[in-house]
């Protein structure tokens, strides 16, 4: 029965988010830290270094850390004040039980872990062992999520785990590997600063991925052009030397488009080709028809900016291509990544310094966290779960037989649909809050709803752990040590800086007591996370993603390991496909000719104009840890609906209104940001809230047929103006989902 | 010289108010922000300003202070107000040209940005200049800018005619010298440069 047990404002006043404004000890200067220590913000893909001030076990500020190389001091907000969520009233400290009427009331860590054991059991014993899924998610260490992946397959057998890295990070990591044939950035970012021509596809950079606004920057002073797309003009696009406005989901016409020029003007690599490609007449077939001006029609903006792109792009000496979640987030989000690659193969600028590719990893473990075997269809070291050399690799680290191991499963919406539809029947989740961050909220929460059984791992009340029988008191990434594996696939450690509070478990101790009680208690006897790093790194030995090489000593004294990392005394690998080596069995790169197809949902008479979302640089992900850090809210406290004057005025709205966002699924109400910075035919909402501010209300629950992932980035809607909303829900605080 | 100066680059500010987070962080004034982070004309552009004490040669918020409670230390830094003398007039908030000292009511003082002068006065880089992601604020040696920035680094301005002299730089293209300020253009509230809805229209980016 996973339904809130009481109202949702009740759960919020008890649980909240409620905002940390003042540091542990007070915002009293002079404190004399007993030790500052080096670690990784718990944030984005980018990981940035950061050191953090302890006094008394609690964390009471940071000071910037100069010395990691990557990001050399630098930090975004979140970064700054991620130490707010250290110490926050809301933490949760003990396992809660769900009680009809009533909230969650604290249990002891026996009678939780027993019963989460016994639904399991329960479950599977009656409609089989995929009928109980698990969920991970994106920001766990690699220990961690090598963990999740292994108590799936060893301690639960069921096929049906997945994580929230296919919300993110799927549609660049197929198409990486169906080209490039590894699924990791090709460069280090040392590399985007030497590149003469750089093209940013879908990402918003300043507010996403703030650090590598500098290296941007510094690849323009040292006069490089830079082409952007986006919907938006977003901080980068503004001082871009090239903006295109794209059409939400006509990305293919502009990279078509330059193709189509270029080889027309002889800008591509036809020597590189012959020798280091397959598939390229293909591409030129299908390139053919893509002219300008019939590429301009798809992407929405003038055929000039098209040719203008391809004049900076194809005869540029060095080039880097970054692309995220702008082109990613679509039914298409494949073939947009694949048209975007292939102008990075036409030119054979890879592999070399200042030339090269890179995906903007969103999660803080996007990179790793999608390697160790934690995804529906890969065993760890991004092994292939169907190829049964690579079963029988992991099989005997694991020490099972391998026909125990269970084959693919579904897919994280295809999980969700599973749960609608009753084939399953029990989930367990950890990192993820699927309440907002998934597409179609109505849909999430009857899925939910329908469970038999609900269990969350989570250090604060998320608003999908509403739903859920039993919440299990997890670690903060600053409570436990371990590894994850940036942006530019460094894999870096991250320490334990202080004790969980109370009675609050690191979350790799609860997978195990919780495997033991499923009778595999030998399989996970690890006593620290070092130890299953040990294991992972056995793990990954052979695979694509190795970290045989690897020990936590190598990688905090060299600041970070880059894999492939095969052997010890390996240097490791920051920049792939030296010498024009590529990841496929054939050494070479596969081009792939991609035609543009329109989105799920266009927009018609009846919903007339794009919705797209995406994020704003106060706030991370679902907002389950950035709600509750008041800097951090008051900064950009409520979503807006980013809406053109042309289009604004047409429906009489203004400035501050209040609009309803409205899809054929749900709709969103917040007030207008009138600006000039967005194309008139589409309207932005951020969508790090829940409930009626939840952007996520209108998207719609159509994925990629390859990579999985939900179209995001483009649905139809309809905007109007509507009176200032008065109901419970509105009257709630702005960081639980209210509006002012 | 190798000495360590400050550096504003206005045209690569994102807006993202890391500055003013770990300005709040800085021991001296845990708690209060002392940079300040303007967004331009939003309705038209994603242009943002970070405004940091410019610590002027002659600094006016200390010239018309008449409890003479701003000093400015041998090194140019001009000091937060002293508290045993700030009046709390706010002179100095309506005489600054940078708009740069608040008058903080619940405290009856003024405060401003001392460029971290705890931090910087044992070789510390000041808090926002170290976390600032885009590099619009830095904390380094004329030398490094030189050799890294397509632009030039002054500090010299006019205000309608009064030149003002600053110990922090602000980068601007080649070919300017001084920054004139005058005063028509303080009226100036709208402009079309950014507007996507002309760039869908095939006008040029109006940008190089």
């Amino acid at each position: 029965m996973a339904r809130p047990p009481v109202s949702i404002p009740e759960i919020v006043r008890q649980f909240g988010p409620t905002l940390n404004r003042i540091p542990a000890n007070g915002w009293k200067a002079d404190q004399e830290p007993d030790r500052i220590v080096k670690t990784h913000c718990c944030f984005c893909g980018q990981q940035c270094g950061i050191q953090l001030k302890v006094k008394d076990n609690k964390v009471i500020g940071f000071e910037p850390w100069e010395d990691f190389p990557f990001n050399q001091g630098r930090l975004c907000p979140k970064g700054v004040k991620r130490y707010m969520q250290d110490e926050h009233p809301d933490r949760l400290k003990n396992p809660l039980l769900r009680k009809e009427g009533a909230g969650f009331a604290p249990v002891s860590w026996d009678a939780a872990l027993d019963k989460t054991a016994g639904e399991i059991r329960r479950i599977q014993q009656s409609y089989g062992n995929d009928a109980f899924a698990l969920l991970g998610g994106a920001s766990l260490t690699n220990e961690k999520a090598y963990l999740m992946g292994k108590f799936a397959r060893v301690a639960v057998r069921t096929a049906n785990i997945d994580y929230n890295g296919r919300l993110c990070m799927v549609s660049a990591a197929a198409a990486s590997k169906k080209i490039l044939g590894i699924d990791r950035s090709a460069n280090p970012w040392s590399d985007i600063p030497k590149a003469k021509a750089i093209l940013v596809a879908g990402s918003n950079v300043a507010e996403c991925s703030p650090i590598t606004t500098h290296y941007l920057w510094q690849a323009r002073e040292n006069g490089a052009k830079l082409i952007v797309l986006d919907p938006r003009m977003t901080p980068i696009a503004r001082n871009a030397d090239l903006f295109i406005p794209v059409r939400s989901g006509g990305d293919i016409g502009v990279f078509n488009g330059m193709l189509h020029v270029m080889i027309e003007r002889g800008w591509i690599n036809r020597e590189f080709i012959a020798r280091h490609t397959t598939g390229w007449e293909q591409v030129e077939e299908v390139i053919r028809k893509y002219t300008p001006e019939y590429a301009a029609k798809i992407a929405g903006v003038p055929a000039s900016m098209i040719v203008r792109a391809a004049e900076i792009w194809g005869p540029a000496e060095t080039s880097f291509l970054l692309h995220a979640r702008g082109i990613e987030h679509h039914s298409k989000g494949v073939e947009n990544c694949m048209a975007a690659i292939n102008l990075v193969a036409a030119t054979g600028r890879i592999g070399r310094e200042g030339c090269g590719y890179a995906m903007i990893t969103g999660q803080g473990n996007g990179q790793g966290g999608r390697e160790q075997g934690q995804k529906c269809d890969q065993l760890p070291g991004a092994r292939d779960i169907e190829n049964p050399e690579h079963r029988a690799h992991i099989a005997k680290v694991w020490g099972v037989p391998e026909e125990s191991i269970p084959h693919k499963g579904l897919s994280m919406v295809k999980l969700f649909e599973a749960i609608h539809d009753g084939q399953i029947k029990g989930l367990l989740s950890i990192c993820s809050n699927p309440m907002v961050s998934l597409p179609n909220n109505a849909y999430v929460r009857e899925a939910l709803e329908k469970l038999e059984f609900f269990g969350v791992i989570d250090f604060f009340m998320s608003e999908t752990a509403h739903y859920a029988d039993l919440v299990l008191a997890g670690s903060l990434m600053e409570e436990d040590e371990g590894t994850t594996t940036n942006v530019e696939g460094r894999c870096i450690r991250h320490r334990k800086v202080v004790e969980p509070p109370a009675n609050a478990r690191v979350d790799w101790k609860i997978i195990c007591d919780l495997a033991a009680r499923l009778d595999h208690a030998e399989k996970f006897s690890y006593n620290s996370p070092r130890e299953i790093f040990e294991e992972l790194r056995r793990a990954s030995q052979g695979g694509v993603a190795d970290y045989y090489g690897m020990t936590w000593e190598r990688i905090e004294q060299e600041n970070g390991v880059f894999w492939p990392c095969p052997e010890p005394g390996h240097p490791g690998t920051p920049r792939l496909y030296e010498g024009n080596k590529f990841g496929h069995p054939d050494g070479k790169a596969h081009f792939q000719p991609v035609e543009w197809r329109p989105a799920a949902e266009e927009p018609d008479s009846e919903y007339p104009i794009v919705l797209t979302t995406g994020r704003v640089v106060s706030q991370y992900l679902s907002g389950a840890q950035t709600r509750r850090i008041g800097a951090l809210v008051d900064q950009y406290p409520q979503p807006l609906c980013e809406i053109h004057p042309l289009l604004a005025g047409k429906m009489g709205i203004a400035e501050g209104d209040f609009v309803k966002v409205e899809s054929r699924r749900g709709s969103v109400t917040v007030r207008a940001n009138v600006v000039k910075t967005i194309r008139p035919d589409t309207v932005f909402v951020p969508y790090h809230w829940p409930l009626d501010r939840a952007a996520n209300n209108c998207t719609v629950r159509v994925i990629d047929p390859v990579s999985n992932i939900p179209e995001y980035k483009i649905c139809a809607v309809r905007v109007s103006k509507v009176p200032p909303p008065q109901d419970e829900i509105a009257q709630l605080e702005v960081q639980q989902g209210g509006v002012r | 010289m190798n000495e360590m100066e400050f550096f504003i680059d206005h045209s690569r500010c994102i807006g993202c108010r890391a500055c003013m987070q770990a300005c709040e962080e800085c021991d001296t004034h845990r708690g209060a922000s002392m940079i300040h982070l303007e967004t331009i004309m939003r309705a038209d552009s994603v242009q943002t300003a970070p405004q940091v004490c410019m610590h002027c040669e002659e600094p006016i918020c200390a010239q018309v202070c008449p409890a003479d409670a701003i000093k400015k230390t041998a090194d140019g830094i001009v000091q937060s107000s002293l508290k045993p003398r700030c009046i709390g007039c706010s002179n100095c908030v309506l005489a600054c040209p940078f708009g740069v000292p608040k008058y903080k009511a619940e405290i009856n003082q003024m405060m401003k940005c001392d460029m971290c002068y705890d931090r910087t006065s044992i070789g510390k880089g000041p808090m926002c200049a170290t976390v600032c992601p885009s590099g619009a604020l830095a904390f380094t040696t004329r030398e490094q800018i030189e050799r890294t920035r397509q632009g030039v680094a002054i500090r010299e301005w006019s205000f309608g005619g009064e030149v003002v002299k600053t110990k922090v730089n602000v980068l601007v293209p080649r070919h300017v010298h001084r920054i004139d300020v005058s005063v028509e253009q303080l009226g100036m509230t709208s402009t079309d440069e950014y507007d996507v809805a002309n760039l869908l229209m095939g006008e040029p980016n109006g940008r190089k």
